[in-house]
């Protein structure tokens, strides 16, 4: 079977890839968060504190990790509701920023010194199982009502409106759902790292959040998850490099990006790769 | 005391606002955030320190560190910004100079380490005693040297031909284009001035700190865009005052507060301004005031 050094690779690959989607789903709604990090914080810090103070089962632990996120997800949605664009950004970049700072200053969390006794709960089947879900309600939403309404509002608000599309409440729920994904990719991360610190969710955290999914591509959930897999094994395949590893990483992601302006898989593949399918299965 | 303390944060601002003032004129001009300007004040400051140890003058270590960020600046701005400019979204600029930040942070690792060094003072500093307040030649040195070079900033951009490009091309690229001026030089030129200025004010914070890591442009990056984001987006007079502001309120926090709050005061401030204020204090636009 696999070594526990793949099984590590693989866990935190998987946490990489719900965090890159927790960013996807409100980008896919034309909001855009570089404060990503301060909500997995938020749930790893909930779900840490149930299972270590109260010896709350982890399932439980795991819900409340996603409902913190969810409900501050929702609170950070409202100034959303003003703010467009890099103003956007900014203000989600401050908000990481803040969580980060309170939980340094929160004794009961350890402040600075961090989090540890976390008991171990987390294992590849649980960051796969939620991958599947999240997976599934991905493909599911793209359809959906909803699905359709992110896109309208990501390509042109005032149009969505006009078309009926209610951007409050949409935006709201876009934060709000990013928020929850987030939270579980953060309390997952703390039950196998079994420590956590404010510095692990810093704004280095909600950047390269950002930075896998954009890599990827915003043209697709597909373009985050492949993004953010790509990404967090590729430091482990520049091994080899030793310590002129990130410069290596960073190199390679901007050669990329000019060359792929819009990510690895941008609308024009996109539009290729569900082409051949239909092809496909027109013969088939 | 309190004096004192007021006095501390508008030096500490005056260096931020350099900072800021470069990430405004960034996006101002191009509508676009730069990501890796953090860490071109961070090597600007490097080069200082290089200057510092092979034992040259304070001028000349002010001056070659905003000549090699300057440098640098137009070199990010070659590399980050002008290959995607018209192609990708507005998202793509912070990617590729997140990417440049990355490998400018590792370079210097490479050869610096990732140690915090210390940075020698530029002179045996004596303290001045205002009666109210206390400042030494330092704290003035770097006062003064903000202060000297945001003037000379507002001078350059109200009165030269070059100064009027750069506003004429914040305003509307496209018409500045057709009006004859040339829009890529404008915005190179931009690029090296926001550099030069946080070059300087990697080294002005250098000394104040007497030290400096690799990571230090992180920290002080940050509090540039919050900066920016008070004075409003692309406002370099709203920079300026923004930038004291923080420094200020950071400063007193430390003082009156915990000191492991100063960070979240400068974000407060920002996220409260922004809910009442969504253009920052003086409204977005790239103005001389």
């Amino acid at each position: 079977m696999l070594s526990d050094h793949t099984i590590s690779i693989l866990i935190f690959a998987g946490i990489d890839v719900i965090m890159a989607l927790s960013f996807y789903l409100p980008a896919s709604a034309g909001q855009l968060s570089a404060g990503q990090g301060g909500f997995m914080a938020l749930g790893a810090y909930t779900a840490a504190y149930l299972t270590v103070q109260y010896g709350a089962p982890f399932p439980l632990a795991l819900a409340a990790g996603g409902l913190v996120g969810g409900v501050v997800g929702l609170a950070v949605g409202f100034p959303a509701l003003r703010l467009r664009g890099l103003y956007l950004v900014l203000v989600t970049f401050g908000f990481g920023e803040m969580v980060r700072v309170l939980f340094l200053n929160a004794p009961a969390f350890g402040g600075p010194a961090g989090f540890a006794g976390i008991p171990p709960a987390t294992t590849i089947w649980h960051v796969l199982g939620l991958l599947v879900v999240l997976i599934y309600f991905f493909t599911r939403l793209s359809g959906s009502r909803m699905g359709r309404a992110f896109a309208a509002l990501r390509d042109d608000e005032a149009a969505a409106e006009a078309m009926g599309v209610n951007s409050t409440y949409v935006k709201l729920a876009a934060f709000a759902a990013g928020g929850v994904i987030a939270g579980l990719g953060g309390a997952l991360y703390a039950h196998y790292t079994l420590f956590i610190d404010p510095e692990a969710f810093g704004v280095g955290r909600s950047l390269f959040v950002m930075l896998y999914a954009v890599f990827g591509g915003l043209a697709s959930f597909w373009g985050a998850v492949g993004g953010a897999a790509i990404l967090s094994v590729l430091p482990e395949l520049l091994r080899w490099v030793k310590d002129w590893r990130e410069i290596f990483y960073g190199l390679l992601v901007l050669a990329t990006m000019l060359v792929r302006p819009q990510g690895l898989l941008d609308a024009t593949l996109l539009a290729r790769l569900s082409l051949r399918g239909e092809r496909a299965a027109a013969r088939g | 005391m309190f004096a004192q303390q007021l006095v501390n944060g508008l030096m500490l601002g005056g260096a931020y606002a350099l900072v800021a003032i470069g990430y405004t004129l960034v996006f101002g001009v191009l509508n676009l955030l730069h990501l890796a300007h953090g860490e071109v004040f961070m090597v600007g400051a490097y080069v200082g320190l290089v200057l510092a140890l092979a034992g040259f003058s304070p001028v000349v270590i002010l001056a070659g560190a905003m000549l090699a960020a300057a440098t640098l600046g137009v070199l990010v701005e070659r590399v980050a910004f002008r290959p995607v400019r018209n192609r990708g979204s507005h998202v793509t600029p912070l990617i590729t100079t997140i990417a440049v930040g990355l490998v400018l942070q590792h370079v210097v690792v490479k050869i610096f380490g990732a140690e915090p060094v210390a940075f020698p003072a530029p002179f045996a500093s004596a303290p001045l005693d205002l009666g109210l307040v206390t400042l030494t030649t330092l704290q003035l040195i770097i006062l003064g040297t903000s202060v000297v070079l945001m003037a000379l900033l507002e001078l350059f951009l109200r009165s030269t031909r070059t100064g009027m490009a750069i506003r004429a091309t914040a305003e509307n690229q496209t018409v500045a284009g057709l009006m004859g001026i040339n829009v890529s030089l404008a915005i190179v030129v931009t690029f090296a001035i926001a550099s030069a200025l946080a070059g300087a004010a990697g080294v002005l914070l250098a000394w104040n700190f007497a030290g400096l890591s690799p990571f230090f442009g992180v920290k002080v990056g940050l509090k540039g865009l919050a900066i920016m984001l008070l004075g409003g987006l692309g406002n370099v007079a709203g920079a300026m005052v923004g930038g004291l502001i923080i420094g200020v309120v950071e400063v007193l926090s430390v003082a009156y507060l915990a000191s492991s709050y100063r960070d979240a005061f400068a974000f407060a401030v920002m996220i409260l301004i922004l809910l009442v204020r969504p253009t920052g204090l003086f409204g977005a636009r790239l103005s001389t005031g």
